[in-house]
């Protein structure tokens, strides 16, 4: 372990390592967080620290369809997404809703367990990439890890959805970092179906709702024909 | 050994006895201006202290002369805590003697001794006060040994000095790693001195509190020094953090002028440090003590994050 190496890093690459360190932590914070509107405000500042990075790799690459992508996100994931999500939780009235999560410190353990295996799994992929975002490939595939363990413990609808998009979120972090992003095509694509997503799942939860009288998804475990 | 390296451990030892008193009276000041309520004067903690050394030592009569010893003990091991810290200086003669982790164990000692004193009369707030004390301990005390590794990695040495040379002095680098162990040390901290999410250090109230427990059975001289040596460990703990994360300004020679100046930036960045865990403390509720161990869970994995992103993006593999 040489301590100089790091020095060989520009600028611009140590704040984009600083993103991908700041996503991480939101990752953790959102797997631990108990309130839907907290969580919704996490959500928003990581499409903020996705869109920092994005807008860093676009200035110092020079890449100016990454300089559309980070408008796409700043719009959709800053403003849009969390918007109707807010509004969402206030016509459902769950705002103040607090998930009953059992046991966040064996969840934590379970998310640094990921988090290592990640940081294995990305450290060969990384060695084949030349981007200057190479080192950040293991921290979007521990956020990737990280939002699928959260779709897996949370039961009510609101934070599965929210989790979905954490993890669109660290997908997209995972294309910038390796290969700077996707065609444009293929973004524009994802933004679309996202938000599209977004609106459907939105009509889902009142279905859900009226179904149940509850926005717990394990009552949908049981289906019988009526 | 040289002379000034003498005298910026004497002069930051001074300081650290002077102004822990009026940290802890700023944090209460900005506490109350949050809380719209009308403060107490700066100068209030060291109103108390003298109060408490005019007043007689009320003594339970089975107190044994751990009892006794245990105020003078406490002290002494903030006091040395605080020194310890290169808060002014990195040259300091103390800086070779103990490490990082030599300062864990002074806090550890501390800690020891004030559970082992309030058990001690028999009383039973003292002996919950102190099993309390020692659950936050054993949780605490990892967290905070492990965000020191991750700073070691860094700076390739356990000692306080080489650490803040290394992040201060050399080209400015950014650290992912340092913010997690940020957050980290925060919690740890807010932990260790009985703040808010953890213990309310202004209730009396039976079943919540934690280190005034502990410290029932204390009074004058004694309750003096235990009080004391409080503020001592929060100043501590926020020149730790202030080496730890926001080590710009200290100085590496010892001499007069650059003492000066350090002591001017230290105050300032004492000032922000104490409104901010003011801020905190507002802004928290106390939690149930059964939810401690999550808290200080959380801490302690932030720490590991922190030293595990360390290795992946700050070694350049």
């Amino acid at each position: 372990m040489n301590p100089s190496l790091i020095h060989a890093i520009p600028l611009s690459g140590q704040v984009i390592n600083l993103c991908a360190a700041i996503m991480l932590l939101l990752g953790f914070a959102m797997l631990s967080q108990r309130r839907v509107l907290t969580l919704i405000n996490l959500f928003m500042l990581q499409g903020l620290v996705l869109f920092v990075s994005t807008l860093i790799v676009a200035l110092t690459t020079g890449q100016s369809h990454l300089l559309w992508s980070a408008g796409l996100t700043l719009i959709l994931k800053v403003f849009a997404l969390p918007y109707i999500l807010h509004r969402l939780i206030r016509r459902l009235s769950v705002k103040w809703d607090i998930e009953t999560l059992l046991n966040i410190p064996t969840i934590m353990l379970i998310g640094i367990a990921l988090v290592v295996i990640a940081f294995n799994v990305a450290q060969p992929i990384s060695q084949l990439s030349g981007t200057i975002t190479r080192a950040t490939i293991g921290i979007a595939l521990a956020c990737v890890l990280l939002a699928f363990l959260m779709l897996i413990t949370r039961s009510k609808a609101v934070p599965q959805v929210i989790a979905f998009l954490a993890m669109e979120n660290a997908l997209f972090f995972a294309a910038t970092s390796a290969t700077y992003g996707m065609p444009m095509v293929v973004e524009l694509g994802i933004a679309l179906d996202v938000m599209v997503g977004m609106v459907i799942l939105g009509v889902f939860f009142f279905q859900i709702r009226e179904q149940f009288d509850s926005l717990d998804i394990r009552h949908m475990e049981r289906i019988r024909d009526e | 050994m040289n002379f000034y390296a003498l005298f910026a451990q004497l002069l930051e030892l001074v300081i650290a006895l002077i102004m822990a008193p009026i940290l802890n009276g700023w944090v209460n000041q900005c506490r109350a201006w949050l809380q719209n309520r009308s403060a107490p004067p700066l100068l209030q903690t060291y109103y108390t202290l003298s109060k408490l050394f005019h007043k007689d030592v009320l003594l339970a009569h089975n107190a044994s002369s751990l009892f006794r010893a245990a105020p003078y003990l406490i002290f002494s091991c903030m006091a040395l805590a605080s020194a310890i810290v290169p808060t002014l200086s990195t040259e300091l003669i103390f800086s070779p003697a103990a490490d990082a982790i030599a300062l864990v164990g002074l806090f550890a000692l501390a800690r020891v001794f004030i559970a082992l004193a309030g058990m001690d009369v028999g009383t039973s707030f003292g002996s919950l006060g102190s099993r309390r004390e020692m659950l936050i301990g054993f949780l605490a005390e990892p967290a905070l040994l492990m965000v020191f590794f991750t700073v070691s990695l860094i700076a390739q040495s356990t000692s306080l000095a080489t650490i803040v040379e290394t992040l201060a002095h050399r080209d400015f680098v950014i650290y992912p790693s340092l913010a997690f162990a940020g957050v980290a040390f925060t919690m740890v901290s807010l932990a260790e001195n009985a703040r808010v999410p953890i213990d309310n250090p202004t209730t009396h109230l039976e079943l919540t509190m934690v280190h005034e427990a502990m410290i029932l059975e204390y009074s004058g001289r004694h309750l003096a020094l235990i009080e004391w040596a409080a503020s001592l460990k929060l100043f501590a703990y926020s020149c730790l953090g202030i080496a730890l994360f926001f080590p710009f300004g200290i100085p590496s020679a010892a001499d007069p002028a650059a003492l000066a100046v350090a002591a001017a930036i230290l105050v300032v960045k004492l000032a922000l440090g104490g409104f901010v865990m003011a801020l905190i403390e507002t802004l928290s509720a106390k939690m149930r003590i059964f939810r401690v161990p999550e808290f200080l869970g959380t801490a302690f994995l932030l720490a590991v994050l922190a030293m595990l992103v360390h290795l992946l993006l700050e070694t350049g593999q």
